[in-house]
């Protein structure tokens, strides 16, 4: 049993190690961080921030976020309701905190699973020839329907829930992850400790994991981040056209849509959702900009 | 030059099949019985077998697979299920306010994030510089129904310069069009405007760092010559790569754009097909854009030999 365990641990150990190696610069050099990247850390700040909003949503609450209350009906931002209320009287402080939930799990959920796809896929089509040309081609095609339509499309046609969602959002866009893989697999597969691991005989999943998908785990977890926010982006379209996650739970995309019939006298129904909504991608996408060129001394020299 | 595009003709053959096959697959494979939905929530078993019988949806999935690509190649996108129209009819209706809607897009698009983005690279470093960025960063992070409403509350109904929503066929009177048209294009345009900024600088930046470069402005080049006869030419490849990809995202950016301000465009035909399950115009639908998407990617191509007359084909 241990014997078995530390057989796993020592498989998974080079990528972790990976990920250690490419998290130290901004972890021991927090000083240095501060210095050069502020805006990483302005970043990670507001994700914490949107995190323990999600997280801590029950106890922050001062309403139902669902309870429907006519007679109070767009009340304006105040003491007793502290972000107003909506056309039917639902307070939008606790929809709003409970919509934190689930763009943060959409985004998460789309996020990891996109990497891990993303990784099998591209490493299949960056070492393997015979596969590139089938998977390429289905990604190609994938890539060419507009992502918003066909995401629609998968949830309408499926129903409307968390996992769902997920799913559909993951699909259309794991093909840009696989590209991104693909395209690093196809340079590191030419470099000489990967020929020197195929000459002493290595077999080829051995080079793979140990060689190959190592040096894949920077720009995915670039990819990730960027995707992260692109999916909390798809969820709320989706949920703002009425074909996401269903109505009744509190979501950011159809807090907003029920807002727009107001949104000449209650500026604040779409407002404060979409503020949540704007801060959350954007922290997660200055994170995102901030690890390319922390990890990507290259690209960063040139100042992407 | 037409080996070349014969070829590249050719090979998006195969892209366009996958396409056809997966959008058949999501709609057929996962939804629902149309036959039912057709018939109405009341009707008998035995009508819901005869439209069946009708539409073929009886026979084997991939039969019905083969039927409807035999149909596409000649040209028939089959009939709505919904209004008896041809598809073809249906998107012939709708696609002119799309259309309109992406070129005014483009057209607000380029010559303002282009120049942005040489501005960043030439200041690279600078406050100049890092203000584009932060407002190109932005500019992606901002939802685009969101950025619809507060352009509506600020532009439409604060200060009343444009209506709030609708659409005036450039045909019948082209003032009112081009008013109505602003907004939205504005609205998806910004979207376009981070990620051609970001483009732009990116690849000045590269090539400001080249030998030739130096060497232009050693030899007394005014700057303006520099950036933009030395620099921004050499630079234009990659631009125009960005541009023509980006034409299923400036779709995807429409459907939404065309459900806040009212637009009846080809966004809106889609999502209302979806929500009625009217499968022939779906598929219709995203055929259309994924051959639009070809066509701009050949365009895009053939475009290198315009900016790099090294590339010949």
């Amino acid at each position: 049993m241990q014997e078995q365990m530390k057989n796993t641990l020592s498989v998974v150990q080079p990528v972790i190690d990976q990920v250690k190696k490419q998290w130290r610069p901004f972890v021991v050099k927090l000083e240095w961080t501060k210095r050069r990247h502020p805006m990483l850390l302005v970043g990670i700040a507001i994700l914490i921030l949107m995190a323990l909003l999600a997280l801590f949503a029950p106890y922050l609450w001062t309403m139902d976020p669902t309870a429907v209350d006519p007679p109070n009906r767009l009340k304006e931002p105040g003491s007793e309701w502290w972000f107003g209320t909506d056309f039917v009287g639902r307070d939008v402080w606790s929809r709003t905190i409970y919509g934190t939930r689930v763009s943060l799990a959409v985004g998460f959920a789309v996020g990891a699973l996109s990497a891990v796809t993303a990784a099998f896929f591209g490493l299949l089509a960056g070492y393997f020839n015979t596969f590139d040309l089938i998977i390429m081609r289905i990604m190609d095609a994938i890539m060419s329907i507009p992502h918003i339509l066909l995401a629609i499309a998968l949830v309408s046609m499926v129903g409307g829930s968390v996992p769902i969602v997920i799913f559909a959002i993951w699909f259309v866009t794991f093909p840009r992850a696989v590209r991104v893989v693909r395209s690093s697999v196809l340079s590191l597969r030419e470099e000489v400790y990967v020929e020197a691991a195929r000459a002493i005989g290595a077999k080829t999943p051995r080079i793979l994991w140990f060689h190959v998908l190592p040096g894949t785990i920077a720009p995915l977890m670039v990819t990730g981040t960027l995707i992260i926010a692109g999916s909390i982006l798809t969820e709320a379209i989706l949920s703002f056209l009425g074909a996401g996650i269903d109505p009744e739970t509190p979501a950011w995309g159809s807090m907003m849509a029920d807002g727009r019939r107001t949104i000449s006298q209650a500026m604040w129904v779409v407002g404060i959702p979409g503020g949540f909504l704007t801060l959350t991608v954007l922290g997660i996408n200055m994170i995102g900009d901030n690890l390319r060129d922390i990890l990507d001394p290259k690209l960063s020299r040139s100042g992407t | 030059m037409q080996r070349y595009l014969v070829q590249r003709i050719l090979s998006s053959i195969p892209v366009l099949f996958i396409l056809a096959v997966i959008v058949f697959a999501v709609l057929r494979v996962s939804g629902g019985d149309p036959a039912a939905i057709i018939a109405g929530k009341d009707a008998p078993q035995w009508q819901i077998e005869a439209i069946r019988n009708d539409l073929g949806l009886n026979k084997p999935v991939y039969f019905q697979l083969g039927v409807y690509l035999g149909d596409v190649l000649q040209g028939d996108l089959g009939e709505s299920i919904n209004s008896k129209k041809p598809v073809i009819t249906l998107i012939k209706e709708r696609i002119v306010p799309t259309l309109s809607l992406a070129i005014m897009t483009e057209i607000l698009t380029l010559p303002i994030s282009i120049p942005l983005g040489v501005l960043a690279a030439w200041k690279a470093n600078t406050w100049i510089d890092r203000g584009i960025l932060i407002f190109s960063t932005l500019g992606f992070s901002i939802p685009i129904f969101f950025l619809g409403f507060l352009l509506i509350k600020a532009f439409a109904l604060e200060l009343p310069w444009f209506p709030a929503a609708g659409y005036v066929p450039p045909g019948e009177h082209f003032g009112n069009f081009l008013h109505r048209i602003i907004l939205p294009s504005l609205c998806t345009a910004i979207l376009f405007w981070a990620f051609l900024v970001r483009m732009t600088r990116a690849t000045m930046i590269e090539v400001l760092r080249e030998d030739y470069i130096r060497t232009a402005r050693a030899k007394g080049l005014a700057e303006g010559g520099v950036l933009i006869t030395h620099a921004l030419k050499n630079a234009a490849l990659p631009i125009a790569t960005v541009v023509g990809w980006g034409i299923a995202e400036l779709f995807a950016g429409i459907v939404v754009t065309e459900q806040v301000f009212a637009i009846p465009g080809m966004g809106r035909l889609i999502v209302d097909s979806i929500v009625r399950r009217d499968y022939p115009v779906i598929q219709g639908c995203m055929l259309t854009i994924a051959v639009l998407q070809v066509i701009v990617n050949l365009l895009t191509d053939m475009s290198y030999a315009l900016f790099d007359p090294r590339i010949k084909y």
